[in-house]
């Protein structure tokens, strides 16, 4: 038995993790769920098929006051076009113009405030840096007492209906306060899995009492870190720190989508210059493997005459797919959907393929047209 | 008349007259979580004692297999191409990894025996 070298910080969920028998590991500086009694497969399989709640508290929130177009300074998202009750997704940049972080951020209806959630291993970096670069016109909140849980799943929708009425009137991207089980709520229409779901903030004081109304319900079961990531992968979802770091800018990790066109034509973030300019060396990829066999992070990347062209950033099985998929950076000459490739493991070249992501088809609650 | 031995390694092997098999416990089994791919060894392949011999992968993580103890593969369990999960739902049988001839029982003899490994899996 290992003994922990550093003090874990803990959820709101904690002791209910524990009671529902949850295996906790070490992760972001917080002890989490990996994985409950039912295991990784069944908690990935149920989510797509039914409905399945995480803790995510260990992720940033915080909210903006003051000049909050000033975030734009960090960001090169479209902050100040964002409409009343939308969530937007963007990257944290750093000054040289790569990825610090990627998070979402929201403008709730009648609010001057932005609200942020950013990645949880990064969070006190991300804090002190958007403090740093808007210092004087605009103050950062950290809320690290808040909860944050994920309802994912296409029956989502019915179960969380039961304890927040009307909250099925929200489509994608749409964030609203409402209440849960009688606790306030941020609620959004958004998550980490491709499937149709929401990401609830609460207060930390109601974070248990809402988690169990929502378990309580026939449709949910509590779903851990380890389903988490197979089930953002499948879906062709980026992990900070792996898929993409502060050694990337946005063009090589193929995240070009999330800059606005405003600021596309403004040239107006940190790094414009190369990240608009040409297209770059390396450029990020989903792969899947030929065979049964898995390629992990930081398996090497081969033509077919064994150079290696790039590396895999994140690797696993995907339950949904009953096959092996991964994401990697690979030569922009080698990007093309149908290239193929050759993944190094344990010294044998496996055959593979450059493929379009998500793997998975997406579910979104898109509004009807 | 078999016999069953067990390594700190979590793998276990039953000799029956001259041949062995060899699997993981079901501590190793719990302790990976669904299994979605196994690497097996080639008919004809020389193992040694503490040697990789096989890989395992859960949907996180890959792990690797070690002999037991030293000697030459004489087949391994097909069936788990198909269905890793036969490593979940009956490890210390039909989920078995691969067959072996021994170069030295003593090797295996020396391994620890049900009670003993029932014991160090406690002091973990």
């Amino acid at each position: 038995m290992t003994i922990a070298s550093e003090i874990l910080r803990r959820t709101p969920l904690h002791a209910l993790h524990l009671e529902l028998g949850g295996k906790m590991v070490p992760f972001a500086g917080y002890e989490m769920p990996v994985q409950y009694p039912a295991g990784i497969l069944k908690e990935h399989l149920h989510t797509r098929e039914k409905a399945g709640l995480f803790d995510v508290s260990h992720m940033g929130q915080a909210f903006l006051a003051g000049d909050t177009a000033a975030l734009e300074r960090v960001t090169p998202a479209d902050v100040t076009g964002l409409k009343e009750g939308m969530q937007r997704y963007g990257l944290l940049l750093t000054e040289a113009g790569t990825i610090q972080d990627d998070f979402m951020f929201s403008r709730l209806a009648g609010e001057a405030d932005l609200y942020v959630v950013v990645n949880a291993g990064t969070k006190e970096g991300d804090f002190a840096y958007i403090a740093e670069k808007l210092n004087g016109v605009a103050t950062l909140m950290p809320r690290l007492d808040r909860a944050l849980l994920a309802l994912q799943g296409p029956l989502s929708e019915q179960v969380l209906e039961r304890h927040s009425p009307g909250i099925s009137q929200l489509t994608f991207m749409k964030v609203v306060r409402a209440t849960v089980a009688g606790a306030p709520a941020i609620i959004s229409r958004t998550g980490y899995t491709g499937e149709d779901g929401f990401e609830i903030s609460l207060e930390g004081a109601d974070a248990e009492r809402v988690a169990r109304a929502l378990l309580g319900e026939s449709e949910v079961l509590p779903i851990g870190l380890g389903a988490r990531d197979s089930l953002r992968l499948e879906a062709g979802l980026c992990l900070y720190g792996h898929d993409m770091d502060e050694t990337r800018n946005p063009a090589e990790a193929n995240l070009m989508w999330s800059i606005g066109k405003r600021r596309r034509e403004a040239n107006d973030f940190p790094g414009a210059a190369a990240t608009l300019g040409a297209p770059p060396a390396i450029k990020r990829v989903g792969i899947l493997p030929e065979g049964r066999a898995p390629a992990r992070e930081g398996a090497e990347i081969a033509d077919k005459q064994g150079r290696i062209i790039g590396k895999v950033t994140s690797g696993g099985f995907g339950p949904s797919l009953n096959a092996p998929v991964a994401m990697g950076y690979v030569e922009n000459a080698f990007a093309a959907d149908g290239t193929a490739i050759d993944l190094m493991v344990r010294g044998k070249a496996l055959a593979a393929v450059v493929a379009p992501m998500p793997f998975v088809p997406n579910n979104y609650r898109r509004p009807k047209k | 008349m078999s016999e069953v031995r067990y390594t700190d390694q979590h793998e276990w092997i039953r000799l029956d007259g001259d041949e062995a098999t060899v699997g993981i416990t079901k501590y190793a089994a719990e302790a990976l979580g669904d299994v979605v791919f196994v690497e097996l060894p080639a008919s004809g392949k020389a193992v040694k004692a503490g040697g990789e011999a096989a890989v395992v992968e859960s949907v996180k993580a890959a792990s690797d297999i070690y002999a037991p103890a030293g000697g030459t593969v004489t087949g391994a369990n097909a069936a788990l191409e198909k269905e890793p999960s036969k490593v979940n739902e009956d490890p210390e049988g039909q989920g078995w990894f691969f067959k072996m001839t021994l170069t030295d029982k003593g090797e295996f003899a020396k391994l620890m025996d049900s009670a003993a490994y029932a014991k160090f899996v406690e002091s973990l």
